[in-house]
């Protein structure tokens, strides 16, 4: 009876779980793949770098990586191989231009703008509350309800 | 008053670019070989795999590079306005099978019709990343030099045809 235990608790060690698709034989040219994908886009889902995704297009544009890393070029190369065809959109990190000013400035311009009207507002408030002088006779009012509080009617 | 301007303004704003942004197309993407030499290839013919059509040979005339394939449903939907000017014989169509296979794409041009002149075959999608392809269908104009004068990406309709290649189309032919 024991043996069968054994054997019953031996079973699932013969189901192997096969390891993940090996990218590729070398895994330094691997390494490069995965720091290059995830600085480009996959163009047909636009949110997700081309690690990320599993779309057909995406599988063979890392091919296509993988053969270019193959062939020894340098990552600029790679990079300006797919800017040509797909345009700066296949950059996750959009280089710095006169038409990505305000994509990279946009952010800090609002923060100044949120910060100066903070400034402002806050100055405004201050004003307010040291403007106001009080007469004689509101001393003495304040000085009566500080001491006696407030009579509700 | 005042109070309620600013944050009514500020509100105005927003809703404005909201509306714009809702209107764009984020599939559209401009493509940077438009103006630029069309990449070359040269690919077994679909309907007869022994035959090669090569881009060199289509130089010196106008003609429509149209990407499509079996399984894509956007293609369904552009095939009657591809298969309307093939009729008219305005401009040639060349049509591109991406990442297809041979019989289905046989038969879906049997089934719908087959409105290009000769279609090439690009089973591992390699001519389509040389063109910038991310959904098919796409539609390239290309001019007698073999540059890229226009690229139509998702289905062409009836009135992008008047509208936008047409005229382009004609242009480029007088030229």
């Amino acid at each position: 009876m024991r043996w069968l235990w054994v054997l019953m608790l031996l079973l699932p060690s013969l189901a192997t779980a096969y390891e993940a698709q090996p990218l590729a034989a070398n895994p330094q040219a691997e390494a490069r793949l995965k720091a290059l994908a995830v600085e480009l886009r996959c163009l047909v889902c636009q949110n997700q770098t081309l690690a990320d995704s599993n779309a057909p297009l995406a599988e063979d544009l890392r091919r296509e990586v993988r053969e270019m890393i193959a062939k020894d070029m340098s990552d600029k190369e790679i990079i300006d191989f797919l800017v040509t065809r797909y345009g700066d959109f296949v950059l996750y990190r959009p280089p710095w231009k006169l038409t990505t000013t305000l994509l990279w400035l946009g952010p800090f311009l609002l923060l100044g703008a949120g910060a100066t009207g903070l400034v402002f507002a806050l100055r405004r408030r201050q004003k307010k509350l040291t403007d106001v002088t009080l007469s004689e006779a509101e001393h003495g009012r304040v000085a009566k309800l500080l001491s006696e509080g407030v009579h509700r009617p | 008053m005042n109070r309620f301007l600013i944050p009514f303004g500020l509100f105005i704003v927003v809703v404005g670019f909201l509306a714009v942004g809702l209107t764009l197309n984020p599939r559209e993407l401009p493509s940077p070989l438009v103006g630029k030499a069309a990449p070359e290839f040269s690919l077994p013919q679909l309907h007869d795999s022994g035959k090669v059509i090569s881009s060199n040979e289509l130089k010196g005339k106008v003609w429509l590079l149209n990407f499509w394939a079996s399984w894509c449903g956007g293609c369904k939907d552009e095939h009657p306005v591809l298969i309307h000017l093939a009729q008219s014989g305005e401009v040639p169509i060349y049509g591109m099978d991406y990442k297809d296979q041979r019989s289905e794409a046989l038969a879906w041009l049997k089934e719908w019709g087959n409105p290009y002149q000769i279609v090439a075959v690009d089973e591992p999608g390699r001519v389509g990343i040389n063109y910038g392809v991310y959904g098919v269908p796409e539609t390239y104009v290309i001019d007698k030099q073999g540059v890229i004068r226009y690229k139509q990406i998702g289905p062409l309709r009836e009135d992008i045809l008047e509208k936008k290649i047409m005229p382009l189309v004609r242009e480029l032919q007088n030229q």
